[in-house]
């Protein structure tokens, strides 16, 4: 794995590389490399699987982590390759043409998190939230509680009761003058 | 492996001459021509594997488009994590998936250890590894019902969903939990072993190993079984990567990929276990293949019992959890389902709090991208074999 991110140092620079585990490499490039990086890692390298493509929202930075986790056969490495983008300026190429099945996350990311990926297959569709007209609700800033006391009402919620009074009013009605009711009045 | 179906599909292209017209990659498909008509398979519906639905446009019985729908159970699983401490989050994980709720317990346990660098007991380990594939015994004993009941042979429905109750007995002398059992927890498990457990376990093993002959011989060796399994939901061997399969139905198209086997975790390294593969590379084929898989694990599950240690620590110290801050950073951690690669990629801020949890489920990719290719030119009568035989889950896509 050593050789395999020497190769890509000579090729592109890498802002951050860490090893996690044995099996579990990450290394973060800029937005313009993604697109080369990823088919050479395909094509050359063998890092043939793409286990799921997903995207991080950091607020406090005004940035958007999307990380592609790739898996090669032969040598049974996982590599995640990170990419920071604009969160004002939330766009990002599609890459659909190395994975044909890339295009349903990036149709999720797309609603869930407001990042364009354009000329992406279905792009567009609803994928679970069917007529969602706020901020994309994966994103940092959608506030839960102001959306949920703006769209669902409150129930009224049950009335308390003293238990003793009301059971004496609803069962013992009829026993009112029973030893046990008398002695407590 | 003898009785596995050859290579003949090898190369399989899907006949397309009755397709409709295609413009800009899409079928053009005239509902107000009365040529095609649309129907919804599910969400409720005997022949799908969960709440989704599949959006058919079929001429006659013949299926020519198909769309997945989903979004009947989002319970914004990933975004309620990022609002609640570690330790909270794991009444929810094991909800992602119903009948092997384990692996989510497991992934989620072992990417916090995994950020936090604690490391788990021996004994530990060994536990999860057995709760782990008793968990897969349920799920392939369920799955096997499934596909059977979905070409009408609802008894065998009944044979092994009868006998995964008995394995849901284990799990609840186990973990106190039948269906969810909230087993894992950071740095172990929850309780060790119950007395007499490894001898009831030995001998489910016993009576489910007599069940799976009598189905192997009205399932896999029934001639209307074949004629509807064998050359169904072809799955080319180049299409694994196009698409992302992963698990059986990969395994069924020749690719040798098991993450108990290539990436070793709990204490799957020192077992015995074989890679399964097969060409048959259609809906028989993987069923087979299943099969194959679940005898294997019952061999595992007596392979774990012999080798558990009897004594030992079963939980790592664990810092005061209600105000558990795990080190910035991200992993990915993912474990073999029944239905293939299940990951969790984790991201933490330093926080108390998980910054973002992604929950990777094999039928992301086979229930949409994959079923919506494979179930074109089909019968419709043959869109819930197809289903079942993809082995698709719907909770894991929408989580």
């Amino acid at each position: 794995m050593e050789q395999i991110l020497n190769r890509i140092k000579d090729k592109i620079e890498i802002k951050i590389s860490t090893k996690k585990r044995d099996d579990l490499y990450f290394f973060t490039v800029e937005k313009e490399q993604i697109e080369f990086i990823l088919s050479y890692l395909k094509e050359q390298e063998n890092f043939t699987h793409l286990a799921f493509m997903q995207a991080v929202d950091y607020l406090e930075d005004g940035k958007f982590q999307l990380t592609y986790m790739l898996y090669n056969y032969k040598i049974h490495i996982n590599l995640g390759v990170n990419v920071l983008i604009d969160r004002k300026k939330a766009e990002m190429f599609s890459m659909h043409k190395l994975w044909p099945h890339i295009w349903q996350y990036q149709r999720e990311i797309h609603e869930l998190f407001g990042i364009n990926f354009p000329g992406s297959p279905r792009v567009n569709e609803s994928f679970v939230l069917e007529g969602w007209e706020e901020i994309p609700p994966m994103r940092r800033d959608f506030d839960t509680l102001e959306y949920s006391e703006k769209t669902f009402y409150q129930r009224p919620g049950r009335s308390t009761n003293d238990p003793k009074e009301y059971m004496k009013e609803k069962m013992y009605k009829n026993y009112a003058d029973t030893p046990t009711i008398r002695r407590e009045k | 492996m003898n009785r596995m179906s050859e290579n003949k599909y090898k190369g399989f292209e899907a006949d397309r001459s009755k397709y409709p017209e295609m413009k800009d990659g899409k079928p053009v498909i005239d509902l107000e021509s009365h040529k095609y008509t649309k129907i919804w398979q599910g969400p409720q519906h005997p022949g799908v594997t969960g709440n989704m639905a599949l959006e058919l446009i079929i001429d006659g019985d013949e299926v020519v488009d198909t769309k997945t729908r989903v979004g009947y159970l989002h319970r914004a699983f990933e975004k309620l994590m990022e609002r609640r401490r570690y330790i909270q989050c794991f009444p929810i994980v094991c909800r992602i998936c119903v009948p092997e709720p384990d692996t989510n317990e497991y992934c989620v346990s072992a990417a916090m250890e995994d950020l936090s660098g604690i490391v788990v007991p021996e004994k530990a380990q060994w536990l999860r590894t057995l709760n782990l594939e008793m968990s897969r015994v349920g799920s392939f004993l369920m799955w096997l019902g499934g596909q059977a009941g979905s070409i009408g042979m609802g008894a065998i429905g009944q044979w092994t969903v009868g006998m995964r109750d008995f394995w849901l007995d284990l799990f609840e002398e186990m973990t106190g939990g039948r269906v969810y059992h909230m087993y894992m927890i950071p740095g172990g498990v929850r309780k060790d072993l119950p007395d007499g457990f490894k001898d009831r376990a030995r001998d489910l093993i016993i009576r489910t190993r007599k069940l799976l002959v009598n189905i192997e011989n009205t399932f896999f060796n029934n001639i209307i079984v074949k004629s509807r399994l064998k050359g169904l939901g072809i799955i080319t061997p180049e299409m694994v990567d196009e698409y992302g399969i992963v698990g059986p139905n990969a395994r069924a198209s020749g690719r040798e990929c098991d993450i108990r086997i290539n990436n070793p975790y709990v204490k799957y390294g020192e077992l015995d276990i074989k890679m399964i593969t097969s060409n048959g590379c259609d809906a028989y084929a993987r069923a087979e293949l299943r099969y194959q898989e679940l005898l294997q694990s019952l061999d595992l599950v007596s392979q774990i019992l012999d080798k558990i240690p009897e004594k030992g620590e079963i939980q790592a110290k664990l810092p005061n959890v209600l105000h558990w801050k795990i080190p910035a950073g991200q992993t990915y951690v993912k474990a073999e389902s029944t239905r293939g690669e299940h990951g969790f990629y984790m991201v933490s801020d330093g926080s108390e709090f998980p910054r973002r949890v992604f929950a990777r489920g094999a039928s992301y990719t086979h229930a949409i991208s994959l079923l919506e290719k494979l179930a074109v030119n089909i019968s419709i009568s043959d869109t819930a074999a197809l289903m079942v035989s993809l082995h698709t889950c719907p909770p894991e896509i929408e989580r």
